[in-house]
């Protein structure tokens, strides 16, 4: 009896085994491979499809539900607005299911089946790089919301979240103008911490900041008691946190229950936003992020975006940075298209360069050559109603530079290795 | 000698957890042969029950310990649920309750992810708060509360096996179902509240998981799989087993993160169980039986 339910339970951690190898061969790609010529699109009705192409269900949804909610609320605006070139959006929501297999085959059919005139969304950088063949494939276009590791650029592809030169090196600079001597570096076990991190270990050399220790744990663990402790051993100045998703609660917790504090061992994140620091089941106040946008930026367009967002229905309440990118995305492939005087592809292209949006985060500058936009670099501190109050801030917008070339510290030979290793 | 401690020690706490995770698999699976996937949403139940506990009773020094008993009561009646409305029907159909609980599994989640899309918080009592010094290593108070939870659990289930008229029936459904029906024990009934109990144990892990990380839809998954790795390395239809694969696998873990990383560390330990079940198919030990089952 016994050795059946073993032999049974073989069996079933083998399918469980299959399931995931399957899901992580399917990364590279997706879609037939036949090539389509031209485009579907039919712009000759009074409306136009856009895609918009979210994790409603699956471990994702946690997040990219706002997103997808915030590029309605931006359609149902620019709709109200007239549309794009007097053509109401059409928007065909897609759910990815944090699959990055589903998101290439669900962009396929938004570009083939459905004719869409561009993509939006997208969250992890998987689901980014399996999206990736298929725009290039079909020259579609696909506007991906949120930060990531840089070292990427598509013709197909806009990137309206920051690049590394744009959050990760406004960090390092903010860390050395408070004096920090060592650092110490947490970050979960995928493509962006890992490169987040080589690009610090350099840039903070090139600071005279030393790198005291380096932990990784999986996305899928959220225990860090152990490599905490040896965080407490090592007495770092400051943490720079690149975890992802609920394993940041599990740092945290685990941070605090080790007895480190915000005034003694603070801790820079990348990915804690207004969403994520109430909900740590731990105190945040007094630790940093860096970002592009914080609910409490001062600008006109800000304080329309929050008031929307607040009244809109299935709102989450509270504002974020990936959210504002994404409300960005939509304005300005609008300003693009317009400026086109086109919904081709090739033509939007063509106009996308110095084409600019007075966004909530301040006003921000399409690079036609790289694709990304410019941003302001600003560092915020947690306070005690989770708000961030902006403690620092870059010298004007930085330029988007995602392969780092403006920055003689980075080498060549690691450039070309981190692209290859990043696939 | 904190290079040492503090893996043994964070270690023998990840492997409390686990324990109390599979505590309840061992005795479902072990005992009435159900593969119940969904046992990683009764350990979220648990610890949502923690957080609905603290929206109500807003002193968490109380709320905690007020949690322990609501969140066992909570997933125990969730199973009962599942085992009055699925799995009583295929008890005979083994690798049946596996696809229809990960339907379960899935439709639990999702739920929770339709009401709770970021997750809750929950928060740890202020008695938590500190840390104990061992040899040089100030343990956080919060991994001695696992262990501490972790024995609770072991010790009462224990006793209530082997001091209980229920326990005597347990194990006689255990060693010789068709005998013990023989002897007059109703095995439907014994099956009913052995699921009870399995499952509220998930919903006590569930508590002491959401002191440690987030509580979302994601909670379950992180725990299964680990879960019946260590039921299945103990040996089934023992708790002894059990406890010490438990153990080794926290422990192991814990020097092996020290050692390499988090993701290397986790690869090893699973590969070495796998090895070992080459070796030991039956697990670390067995119960003999004269069934002919």
């Amino acid at each position: 009896m016994a050795t059946t339910k073993v032999r049974m339970f073989a069996a079933a951690a083998a399918a469980a085994l299959i399931g995931t190898t399957l899901a992580a061969c399917g990364s590279s790609g997706g879609g037939s491979t036949t090539a389509a010529k031209g485009s579907c699109l039919d712009t000759s009705g009074s409306t136009v499809k856009l895609g918009f192409i979210n994790s409603l269900s699956g471990a994702m949804a946690i997040t990219e539900k706002t997103v997808s909610n915030v590029l309605h609320m931006a359609a149902d605006e620019i709709n109200a607005d007239g549309g794009i070139m007097g053509k109401k959006i059409e928007p065909i929501q897609e759910d990815g299911a944090t699959d990055w297999p589903t998101f290439a085959e669900k962009t396929e059919k938004l570009l083939t089946t459905d004719c869409v005139a561009a993509v939006f969304g997208g969250w992890t950088s998987s689901s980014r790089k399996a999206m990736k063949p298929v725009v290039e494939k079909h020259n579609g276009l696909l506007f991906y919301p949120v930060q990531y590791e840089g070292l990427e650029s598509s013709k197909n592809i806009y990137y309206t979240g920051a690049t590394t030169n744009q959050q990760i090196l406004p960090a390092m600079d903010f860390l050395k103008s408070k004096g920090v001597k060592t650092l110490f570096l947490a970050g979960s076990d995928y493509v962006f911490p890992r490169t987040a991190n080589a690009i610090i270990k350099l840039y903070a050399k090139e600071l005279g900041i030393k790198i005291v220790g380096e932990e990784y744990v999986p996305l899928d663990k959220d225990d860090w008691t152990t490599q905490v402790a040896k965080i407490v051993a090592a007495k770092p100045d400051f943490i720079f946190n690149t975890i992802n998703g609920s394993s940041n609660v599990g740092f945290i917790k685990a941070y605090t229950d080790a007895g480190l504090k915000a005034a003694t061992t603070p801790i820079i994140s990348v990915s804690i936003a207004e969403e994520e620091a109430p909900n740590m089941g731990a105190p945040v106040t007094g630790q940093y992020a860096s970002w592009n946008y914080f609910e409490s930026v001062d600008t006109p367009a800000n304080k329309k975006f929050i008031e929307d967002w607040k009244a809109y229905p299935g709102s989450s309440g509270v504002t974020s940075d990936p959210m504002e990118a994404a409300y960005d995305s939509l304005y300005l492939y609008k300003a693009m298209v317009e400026k086109a005087g086109s919904f081709d592809v090739d033509k939007v292209n063509a106009a996308s360069d110095g084409i600019s949006f007075d966004a909530p985060e301040g006003t921000v500058v399409v690079n036609g050559k790289n694709h990304h936009i410019s941003k302001p670099g600003l560092i915020g501190q947690i306070n005690a109603d989770n708000q961030f109050d902006v403690v620092w801030h870059s010298e004007g917008v930085i330029q988007p530079d995602p392969y780092l070339e403006a920055y003689s510290w980075f080498p060549a030979a690691t450039r070309d290795a981190l692209v290859k290793a990043a696939g | 000698m904190s290079d040492f401690v503090a893996p043994l020690l964070n270690g023998t706490a990840d492997g409390a957890l686990l324990l109390v995770a599979a505590l309840g698999l061992a005795l479902t699976f072990g005992q009435m042969g159900v593969i119940n996937m969904a046992h990683g949403e009764f350990l979220l139940a648990g610890a949502l029950s923690a957080y609905l506990t603290q929206q109500v009773i807003s002193n968490n020094d109380i709320s905690i310990p007020v949690a322990l008993p609501i969140a066992f009561l909570v997933a125990g009646v969730l199973g009962l649920i599942l085992e009055a409305t699925l799995i009583r029907w295929m008890y005979d159909r083994p690798l049946d309750t596996l696809l229809v609980t990960v339907g379960v599994s899935l439709a639990l989640k999702q739920a929770f992810l339709q009401v709770y899309p970021s997750g809750v918080p929950v928060e740890k009592p202020s008695w938590l708060d500190g840390q104990w010094h061992v040899f040089g290593y100030a343990w956080p108070l919060r991994q001695v509360f696992t262990i501490v939870l972790a024995l609770g659990c072991l010790i009462g289930l224990g006793a209530a096996l082997k001091y209980t008229s229920f326990g005597r029936r347990i194990r006689a459904t255990v060693q010789n179902r068709a005998l013990a029906e023989t002897m007059g024990i109703s095995t439907l009934t014994i099956d009913r509240i052995t699921f009870f109990v399995g499952s509220g144990l998930a919903g006590i892990g569930g508590v002491a998981a959401s002191l440690i990380g987030g509580t979302n839809s994601e909670l379950g998954a992180k725990y299964i799989i680990p879960a019946f790795l260590v039921v299945v390395a103990g040996g089934l239809g023992q708790l002894k087993g059990t406890v010490i694969a438990a153990w080794a696998v926290g422990v192991g873990s814990a020097f092996l993160a020290d050692w390499t990383n988090g993701s290397l560390a986790q690869v090893i330990v699973f590969a070495l169980v796998v090895v070992f079940l080459q070796v030991k198919p039956q697990g670390l030990f067995t119960v003999r039986t004269r069934g002919l089952a």
